[in-house]
């Protein structure tokens, strides 16, 4: 054993050198500091009072997880770059999110490897925090025990003597509360110091394994027989290692006839062994006979059988007040902020350049900036529910339902925010750990029907259905209302239910998980994660966003050839003609137009394939330019339909009601417009909600996949409502 | 003490379930909420591996808290003295098995 102490003081030596360099120039070289710890061990908390708002999300080489990075000012003169790894409960992957870690810790000559590592444990709950400790120690990382929650502790009357802790550990153990912020100093000023590994070993892999873990050694260059056994157990799952290194680490395996799972869990066991010794000595518990726990007699009523659906509900209703209506005077102000500057710029300059500005660009940004108060909002919610400890419970209490259609309890939240809008919604469903079902709640998701499908809906409605009671109390209007949501999330039900089939998962779903106590929300950490989430919307989905908007204003504005002065020419003079007021001459031209722009050629170009829906080139103009928003339809169909500039909807509704076909009936007849609504429930036409699912899903298989699932969903149930209503 | 599968692990889940069908052994799925029990083995070798980190190790106490109200997942809490409290599906807590 004291051979593996020597044989890491290299990498010590490697990392003191570090910090003096740090210390002197405090410019080349910070130091990197990775932190690790259980889920529910306040580890988020930690990181958030180490860097503050110094943080930012990028992402792990080659994997699909978030890699949160921040600085954090330890001692004037000594800045260090601390890592965020997801929390684990051991070093044995079970999650896409976890393997990062070993990824991370078991390549020591990549240029992320850590310094050394801050351990978070639930001081409360020491002995099973303590397991993925004594897996670190055993590689021979250097670290340091942050042992959190000592008021919880304290509480539970749960003493730990330190001195003797360190003792048993050989690592410094620093009490903290770091929900309060306390041991926060003394913490930094030991990150601060230069660190050596830790000698103390708590498992020995057995002498039987000694052949073949040390060839694997030997061959890889290891710096002890511990991270040898990992390398044996994972070595099919270490994205560092080439064909070859695992065929030689597969050969050796089949050789001595290794057996993965059961030594696993003897390996587990055993450390649960050594960790119950070592803690007797260090921790004592003066029982005491309290009450019941509040954390079981709160969930006595809030996951009751009755009132824990009643209070849900509750909690839901108070979402959607939220989202919807207290949003919308931040949406509006960002509405009119866009649309003020916009005039100030038009009124002030003029040419291409400035319209492709105004109306490409700042339309797109427009479009990108109104989200910003949902999405805030809604994450504000999902953190103190997060926070709290209630979102486990929804989970607890949803995860039978779910399970039936290849979803999983966690699965609600995106769900019922899909409703609100489906980018924060789909950003939501990070909380599933399994990839399976976290790809299906983000593929089902945009099937809800979303706050921008509103107006859409309610032009259509109130064109064709008539505004009569139903039994007494319903309005026949909103009742078709509630029919398209219930649609929407039959579809998305159902869309879920049909992809379980096909989806195929090495990763197992498990449900066992901690259920935390109920706790206050730490506003701190909720703020954090809004600040992240709008950035991270507003960086990443937003880029795609402005950019599709300004290929949209290109097809609209400019045609083949002179083909839009050739309009221009045309509507002056019908204008003339037929003596329309400058505000109608003015909405003719535009709507003259974009009949020859690009797109208006494009709805033209797709008329036949959408004719057997019942829709013209106008409609098409409207789905080709609603695909950046499916609220864009209205303004659409009213330039399209030439109503004038300031139209409201009503206007629009009217414009639409007097339009007529070639059989002089009025062409948006009830089969049309159930065609134009169902074909709205099910199309895919947001990009904003495309870019997020590319930016979710690290790739654009799973957006695509969505384009046209939905596309084809929306085409034939559109076709299928027309051809029998007809 | 602990018996997990070892090389097949497809036979040996097969023959446990069999044994179950025949003997019958407690598992935490049959608790009655509010009943104790201490745990002797874990029969799904590879969902002992995520049990066993979670700290459901033979020979801990776990004790039935609550079931969802519609009987799954439920809760369980751990070690003798109420250490913290899991949740888990009643398919997975079957696989874990009870001294008599």
């Amino acid at each position: 054993m004291s051979s593996a102490g020597i044989r890491i003081a290299p990498a010590g030596a490697a990392a003191s050198a570090a910090t003096l360099e740090a210390t002197g120039a405090a410019s080349r070289g910070l130091t990197r500091i990775a932190l690790i710890g259980n889920p529910n061990s306040g580890k988020t908390s930690l990181f958030n009072q180490l860097t503050g708002l110094n943080q930012k999300v990028g992402n792990f080489p080659g994997v699909t997880v978030d890699r949160k990075t921040g600085v954090s000012q330890l001692t004037p003169h000594h800045r260090a770059e601390i890592i965020d790894l997801p929390g684990t409960y051991s070093l044995y992957p079970k999650s896409l999110d976890e393997k990062v870690i070993t990824d991370l810790l078991y390549d020591r000559a990549s240029a992320q490897y850590p310094d050394f590592v801050v351990v978070t444990a639930d001081a409360s709950n020491l002995r099973r925090n303590l397991l993925l400790f004594t897996q670190l120690a055993d590689l021979g990382l250097p670290l340091v025990l942050a042992l959190n929650m000592m008021d919880v502790a304290a509480q539970h009357g749960i003493n730990i003597d330190l001195d003797a802790l360190q003792q048993e550990l050989g690592v410094p153990v620093i009490p903290m509360n770091a929900r309060k912020g306390i041991g926060v100093a003394a913490l930094k000023i030991v990150m601060a110091q230069q660190l050596d590994a830790g000698t103390n070993r708590f498992y020995e892999p057995d002498e039987t394994l000694l052949p073949m873990l040390r060839q694997i050694r030997y061959y890889f260059n290891l710096h002890n027989d511990y991270l040898a056994l990992h390398y044996a157990h994972q070595f099919r799952h270490i994205s560092f290692l080439s064909a070859d290194d695992k065929a030689y680490i597969g050969e050796l395996v089949a050789k001595y006839n290794f057996e993965p799972t059961a030594r696993q869990a003897q390996e587990t066991i055993d450390r649960y062994n050594r960790i119950n010794e070592l803690l007797l000595d260090a921790v004592s518990v003066t029982r005491t006979e309290k009450a019941e726990p509040y954390s079981n007699r709160l969930d006595r009523v809030l996951t009751h059988r009755v009132w824990g659906y009643l209070i849900f509900l509750l909690i839901l209703f108070l979402l959607f007040q939220a989202v919807f209506s207290w949003a919308s005077y931040p949406m509006e102000l960002i509405d009119q902020g866009v649309a003020w500057i916009n005039s100030l710029i038009q009124s002030n300059f003029n040419g291409p350049l400035i319209s492709l500005l105004t109306e490409g660009v700042l339309a797109g940004l427009g479009g990108v900036l109104i989200f910003i108060p949902q999405i805030a909002l809604l994450f504000a919610f999902i953190a103190v529910l997060e926070e709290t400890g209630y979102m486990a419970r929804v989970t607890f209490m949803m995860d039978r339902i779910m399970r039936k259609f290849g979803l999983n309890g966690k699965s609600v939240v995106p769900l019922i925010s899909g409703m609100a809008c489906a980018v924060p919604a789909i950003m939501s469903a990070r909380t599933i750990e399994n990839r399976k079902d976290r790809m299906i709640t983000i593929f089902v998701t945009p099937l809800m029907s979303c706050s921008a499908r509103i107006p859409v809906y309610t032009v259509l409605i109130g064109l064709v259905v008539p505004d009569q009671p139903v039994l007494g109390v319903f309005n026949l209007r909103g009742v078709a209302l509630m029919g398209l949501y219930l649609l929407g999330f039959v579809s998305a039900v159902g869309s879920a239910w049909v992809l379980k089939l096909f989806m195929k998962t090495k990763e197992r779903s498990y449900f066992i998980m901690e259920f935390p106590v109920y706790r206050w929300p730490r506003w701190k950490n909720v703020g954090l994660t809004i600040v992240e989430k709008v950035k991270a919307f507003v960086f990443q989905a937003g880029k795609v966003i402005v950019a599709i908007s300004v290929i949209l204003w290109v097809l609209a504005s400019y045609g083949p050839g002179n083909a839009l002065e050739q309009a221009e020419q045309r509507a002056r003079t019908s204008a003339t003609a037929q003596r329309m007021s400058e505000a109608e001459v003015e909405s003719h031209i535009a709507s003259e137009k974009l009949e020859s722009s690009y797109a208006g050629q494009f709805g033209h170009l797709i008329e036949p394939a959408i004719r057997p829906l019942g829709f013209d080139w106008k409609i098409g103009i409207s789905l080709l330019t609603s695909f950046a928003a499916r609220e864009v339809f209205v303004g659409t169909m009213s330039t399209i339909y030439s109503v004038g500039q300031d139209a409201n909807e009503l206007t629009v509704q009217q414009k639409l009601a007097a339009e007529k076909g070639p059989d002089g009936q009025p062409f948006f007849t009830p089969a049309r417009a159930g065609s134009l609504l169902v074909f709205y429930v099910f199309a895919m036409q947001c990009m904003s909600t495309l870019a997020t699912t590319y930016r979710e899903t690290k790739g654009w298989t799973w957006p695509l996949l969505q384009l046209f699932y939905m596309s084809g969903l929306a085409y034939l149930a559109s076709l299928l409502v027309y051809q029998v209503l007809k | 003490m602990f018996k997990v599968s070892l090389n097949n692990s497809a036979a040996v889940s097969a023959r446990s379930t069999s044994a179950q069908t025949v003997v019958a052994p407690r598992s935490v799925k049959d608790l009655r909420l509010g009943e104790s029990g201490t745990i002797c083995c874990l029969k799904d070798p590879e969902m002992a591996l995520k049990l066993l980190e979670m700290g459901c190790i033979p020979g801990t106490q776990v004790r039935l808290n609550s079931r969802a109200p519609l009987g799954c997942p439920i809760t369980l809490v751990v070690g003798e003295t109420a250490d913290y409290t899991l949740s888990l599906r009643v398919s997975e807590a079957a696989t874990i098995l009870l001294k008599e």
